[in-house]
């Protein structure tokens, strides 16, 4: 029993290890300035039609759900507050970061696990560089910088498409929409709506990078690494976005 | 020949390690000195590539002690390794050339990024240019490691590994999956390294001729050709076998053992 628990044990404390590391770095020199902004660009600009898009589709569809409930009680003026604090609170975040779940850990995990079967890693080392100061923390800060602006783009662009049907389906006014959608939101709500993305993007560029490093065994190796990355830091998501959730709703 | 009286440039003292409960490498012991070329020899999973990451301090043993340019490796901290590692160069199996880097960047990244070399930028891209002519790579600068053939990594990482001019040069299976003129090429640029810069060089390959071309051949800088001249001593030849050394000797010796395992790998010569 204890053996069979040995692995798991192991791979956390890995895992809390290469996180140490990677905070630690954001102070210490050297700091790879062009590898953050490449790596935003990959992860934040290269995410921004995907993200886009689904927002802009969970946006609309929220306001079609909510206004078919909402009608029971003669509400439907009241769609846009229910289509901006579902998107601010919760579908903004968490479909953001599923998505760029999917489209960077996976990304990360086979980069840097190719990296390691072919040696570059050792070789990073053998050459005087911290592989985790040149690969994990500019992927840790460029993330943690780009998912919640992805995650802003994502909430605006989603009332867009929630307006859209408020509009043209639900006959609200422009006014009505945009007066109930921004009066519904608080400041606690914009605190987890920001608060979210920020912890995801570190679990989604950890997480990466963790299996990326610890990838072994050639190119299936890589495949394994990418697979587990990306049903780890999905799964992560929606586990820490509950833990966030009751922390906001209890305060 | 070696100097047995000053003290070795790498030395490996009992070392054991293992991975994952499999022995990597048992007891290992011995010592390599300034000038000295040394072929380990073994089969796949023998513990060959782990002898020269240890030797690097990439991987740490269980137990025995390291020692490179008398510092001892199992002592030290990943920093404090990075001191050691600039006067050490290695030539990866895989060459692992970094895919995201020209061939220039890729040479120019130990100049740049160790700390102990602190070189300035248009001396980089002299000494750059300097190491590709030597692997006669000169026109390849701009190019991907993707756009070029197998040999022709090989002989980039070569350069990427001499550019700082390291006083000992490590050499995991230099030839392996090469076809035998491209080998023999990549040899000849081991032996010329060997004997313009005066490194001391450990290589590990599990092809006897390898072994057999650098401890008989030395290059002369005046033809610029690599010529036959067995030079007594200078070679050592190791054989490990899952993990053990079980020979160090010159190359008579080793000819002459009566060990079938080691008498595999002879038999090969050509």
């Amino acid at each position: 029993m204890l053996d069979l628990l040995k692995g798991p044990v192991l791979a956390i404390q890995e895992f809390f290890v290469l996180t140490g590391a990677a905070f630690r770095n954001i102070l210490r020199k050297p700091h790879y300035g062009d590898d953050v902004a490449l790596q935003m660009d990959a992860i934040g600009v290269g995410s921004l039609p995907i993200t886009a898009l689904i927002g802009a589709f969970s946006g609309a569809v929220m306001a079609l759900q909510m206004s078919r409930a909402l009608a029971n009680y003669g509400q439907v003026s009241r769609t846009g507050t229910i289509v901006s604090i579902t998107l601010v609170r919760e579908l903004g975040p968490v479909l953001t970061a599923v998505m760029v779940a999917g489209r960077n850990a996976s990304g990360i995990a086979s980069e840097l696990g190719s990296m390691k079967v072919t040696e570059q890693i050792d070789a990073m080392r053998a050459l005087g560089t911290d592989p985790v100061q040149k690969l994990v923390t500019p992927r840790l800060l460029a993330t943690a910088f780009m998912l919640p602006l992805l995650t802003i783009i994502a909430d605006f662009v989603g009332m867009v498409g929630g307006w859209l049907i408020a509009v043209g389906y639900l006959n609200l006014t422009t006014r009505q929409f945009w007066t109930t959608a921004w009066q519904a939101l608080e400041w606690n709500d914009v605190a987890q709506g920001l608060m979210k993305p920020l912890v995801f993007a570190m679990v989604i560029a950890l997480i990466g990078c963790f299996y990326g490093l610890r990838a072994s065994g050639g190119t299936q190796g890589v495949g394994r690494a990418t697979t587990h990355a990306m049903v780890a830091a999905t799964i992560l998501i929606f586990i820490l976005d509950l833990m966030i959730t009751k922390v906001f709703v209890s305060s | 020949m070696p100097t047995p009286s000053t003290s070795p440039v790498l030395q490996f003292e009992d070392v054991t390690m293992s991975f994952d409960g499999v022995a990597a490498l048992s007891n290992v012991s011995f010592q390599a000195y300034a000038g000295e070329s040394r072929a380990i020899l073994g089969a796949a999973g023998s513990g060959k590539t782990v002898l020269l990451k240890a030797a690097l301090g990439l991987v740490k043993p269980d137990s025995g002690r390291i020692f490179a340019f008398g510092r001892e490796l199992t002592m030290l901290s990943e920093k404090e390794l990075f001191d050691v590692r600039a006067r050490i160069g290695m030539l990866f199996q895989e060459s692992a050339l970094f895919d995201s880097l020209t061939i220039e960047e890729n040479v120019a990244y130990p100049l740049l990024n160790q700390k102990t070399m602190k070189v300035p930028k248009p001396e980089v891209r002299r000494r750059v240019a300097e190491a590709l002519d030597f692997v006669e790579l000169g026109g390849t600068l701009e190019k991907f490691p993707a756009e070029l053939s197998g040999g022709m990594r090989r002989r980039a990482a070569i350069a990427r590994a001499v550019v700082t001019a390291p006083p000992l040069i490590l050499y995991d299976s230099p030839t392996a999956g090469l076809d035998p003129i491209t080998a023999h090429t990549i040899m000849a640029l081991i032996v010329k390294e060997r004997d313009a810069a005066k490194t001391t060089t450990l290589m590990v390959t599990y092809r006897y001729q390898d072994g057999n071309l650098m401890a008989n051949f030395r290059y002369n800088s005046e033809r610029g050709r690599l010529e036959l001249a067995r030079h007594e001593g200078s070679t050592t030849f190791m054989v490990l076998r899952e993990g053990r050394l079980i020979f160090e000797g010159d190359q008579d010796r080793l000819e002459a053992s009566n060990d079938p395992y080691i008498s595999r790998f002879v038999k090969q010569r050509t």
